[in-house]
Order: C-alpha cells, then structure tokens, then sequence
C-alpha cells in the first residue's frame, strides 16, 4: 500500500499585498506632509471659523508669547528685505552692527526677541547658542519704548511696493497688553490690514454664518 | 522567516546523485514591510494636518479730525467688555449714570446677546464695541472677533476701555488685584 503523504503546507505569506499598500501609504504621507518648522517659541494659537489658509510668501510674522513677550521675524526666503530691515535698524537706532552681526539676522531661523540694547550681543551668538537660547526678553512694546515700531517700519519700508503678508501669532494665554502694543506699533506705521493665526474650528450650527455657508453666501471678508 | 523549510530533503534520485536544488523565485518581502510601515509611522508623527489659516483684522485709522470719525448712534452700539477668566461684561447703548444696564456674562452666552441685539437693532445703525481690558487674553480677543464672523455683524471696532468702566468692572471682581 503506498504511503499517503501529506503535503507539508508551506507558512509563507505572500508579502507583497502588503508592501504595496504599505509603499502606496508612505508615498502619500511623502507627499502630503509638510514638516513643522521647528519654532523657537512654542504658541498655542486660538481657533478661529475662519477659512482661509495663511500665504506663505513675505511673511512678516509677529508672535506674542504665552508670557506676554513680542518676537519679531521675516520669512527666510525673504534675505534680501532682511537685509534691508536690519541696515535701516542699525541706521535709525545707530546700533553699529558690524557685517557679522547684519549677517547673523539674515542667518535662517534668526527670530528677534531682544531690545535694541541687547541686539548686538545677540547677534553675537552663533547658530547652536542661538537654538539653546531660551531666556528671551521679548522686544518691549509697551508705551513708553515700543520698539516694535521700528522693526515694522523696517519691515515697512524694505518690502516696498510688494505686498507684505502682515501677520501676528498669539498664545492663547498672552494678555491685552501686549497685543495692544502690537497693535499700536502696525497703527503707527499706518499697516492697519493684519491677518491673525488661528486654528481652524468648525462653525456652529444655527449661527447667522453657518446659514450663508448653507446657502452658499460667498463671504468676502473670510 | 516567515518560511518553514518544505524541501523533503533527498530521497527520490537516489545517493550519489547530484541533486540541482531548485531555488524558490519568492522573495521574503517582511523585512521591506517592516521598513515601508516604519516610514509610514515616522511620517505620520511629523506631518501637521490641520493648516493654521489666518483671520483677517483692520483697524480703523486713528484720526483726531471730528468730520473723520466714524459716527455710532449710541442706540445701536453693543459694547462688549473683556474681563479676566473668560467674564464678560456688556452694556447696550450708552452706559447709565448709576451703572443699571451694565451685565455680566460668558462666552457660552455671548453669541446670544449679539444676536438679540443685532436682531432688535436697525442694520444700519448696529455696532460692537469690543474693549478688552488689561485682564483679557489674546484667545479671549480672538474667541470674540470670531464670534463677530460668526454672527456675521457687518461693523465691530477694538477700542481701548474707559476708566469709568474699568472701574465698574474692578467693583464687579472682573479684574485681578494687581
């Protein structure tokens, strides 16, 4: 009588199913992401109805601390405004920054949270002095010396004839004061069009603003 | 890995006979698995999903010259008043002498008065006035000029308070001691 064999089952899975949707899953996450810029500053921004995405080209970009403290910075890409911001600066205030110093502002990730009397020692540091940095004072705004005023018209003036995407980022827990002394520098520099970051949130149901959205109301202002 | 040795080992050709072992076309792909879903982790750690979007401010221009000014008409001004922990302090029209239509609320309740008064208000003549005080947070700015987007009230302005109704607001325990 032959023997009956009993074909040994192999356990092998065949893996390609799943290298094809795990490949089709990473080249979409490749292709969406968009690394979060590393931030010198943490803020928590607050939400808002509002829809419209952030432009991300000649970002003059304030940001209010949770403590209060006011942080100045230009887009990177934007070197040749930076340069510009940092000679009219030095030329108003009569800092006598030398090259290196103009240099370092212009250096990616440089964000300025120092008054004018520290600036120069600020610029001093390098790159991975800079990154550790932690203990800013903030620019002073307040009404006395707001010295943003200046950084704006700075801002102002080297970004002459483009537009300039004005924008201000607050921690939920920064206080008036402070976004009253931002407010008072862009007023005095006549820049009364800013836009505030927020994060996106739903609009509530059986609001005015959620009827037109219902009904296809267009809002110009959003 | 993934794989039990199934070659029976032999037998069939006979000894001595120099067997051409057959190689399995089959790659093991678990490794390239391991290192496609590893990938896909790290991305998803680092991709940001919701995109911060941007709420649009303009100010009013500051101006000294009376005939500039933008005129309210005190029947159809809502002044909403900005206090510490989230209170909020409102009045309609003009503030009476002895303080009696000065209220407080929240921002649960907010969107309510807004709507009341913009519906018992001529369009024309309807106006916030948002005065945050020295207590109010940057949220509690934002939360209230949304909710200006949100009620869709055409005309609103960020205005510095009175002493007077700081003063109110100081009696009512709407201020931190300092």
């Amino acid at each position: 009588m032959p023997k009956v064999k009993m074909p040994r089952k192999s356990t092998f899975v065949d893996m390609t199913a799943m290298t094809d949707v795990a490949f089709l899953l990473l080249s979409f996450f490749i292709l969406t992401t968009k690394f979060k810029s590393p931030e010198v500053i943490e803020v928590e921004t607050p939400s808002s109805v509002s829809t419209k995405a952030i432009e991300a080209k000649n970002v003059v970009l304030i940001t209010i601390g949770s403590d209060g403290k006011v942080y100045f910075n230009v887009s990177e890409e934007n070197t040749g405004e930076k340069e510009r911001i940092i000679d009219f600066v030095n030329e108003q205030k009569q800092l006598n920054l030398s090259d290196a110093q103009k240099a370092a502002f212009k250096r990616a990730g440089g964000i300025i949270g120092v008054p004018f009397t520290q600036l120069g020692s600020y610029l001093n540091l390098s790159a991975e002095q800079v990154s550790s940095f932690k203990e800013f004072p903030g620019i002073p705004v307040d009404s006395t010396n707001n010295e943003l005023t200046m950084w704006v018209r700075g801002a102002v003036e080297a970004f002459k004839g483009q537009t300039m995407n004005l924008m201000v980022k607050g921690d939920n827990k920064a206080k008036y004061p402070s976004f009253q002394g931002v407010i008072k520098a862009l007023k005095e520099n006549d820049q009364l069009k800013f836009q505030l970051i927020t994060s996106p949130e739903g609009v509530p149901e059986g609001t005015d603003l959620w009827r037109s959205n219902m009904a296809g109301v267009k809002n110009e202002e959003q | 890995m993934a794989e039990l040795d199934t070659s029976s080992s032999g037998g069939k050709k006979g000894p001595g006979v120099k067997k051409g072992k057959k190689l399995s076309t089959r790659v093991d792909l678990t490794p390239m698995v391991d290192l496609g879903f590893l990938l896909i982790t790290f991305f998803i750690f680092t991709t940001t999903m919701s995109q911060p979007t941007a709420m649009k401010l303009f100010l009013p221009k500051d101006t000294e010259k009376q005939e500039e000014q933008n005129k309210v008409k005190e029947s159809g001004a809502l002044s909403i008043m900005l206090a510490n922990d989230g209170k909020i302090f409102y009045y309609e029209g003009t503030l009476a002498e002895d303080g009696s239509n000065f209220q407080v609320t929240n921002f649960n309740d907010i969107r309510s008065v807004i709507v009341n008064k913009k519906r018992s208000t001529n369009p024309e003549d309807f106006v916030v006035v948002i005065k945050p005080t020295p207590d109010a947070t940057y949220k509690n700015i934002v939360d209230i000029l949304d909710e200006m987007s949100i009620n869709e009230v055409k005309r609103y302005a960020l205005v510095e308070i009175f002493p007077q109704e700081l003063e109110l607001i100081k009696v009512a325990g709407g201020l931190s001691t300092n």
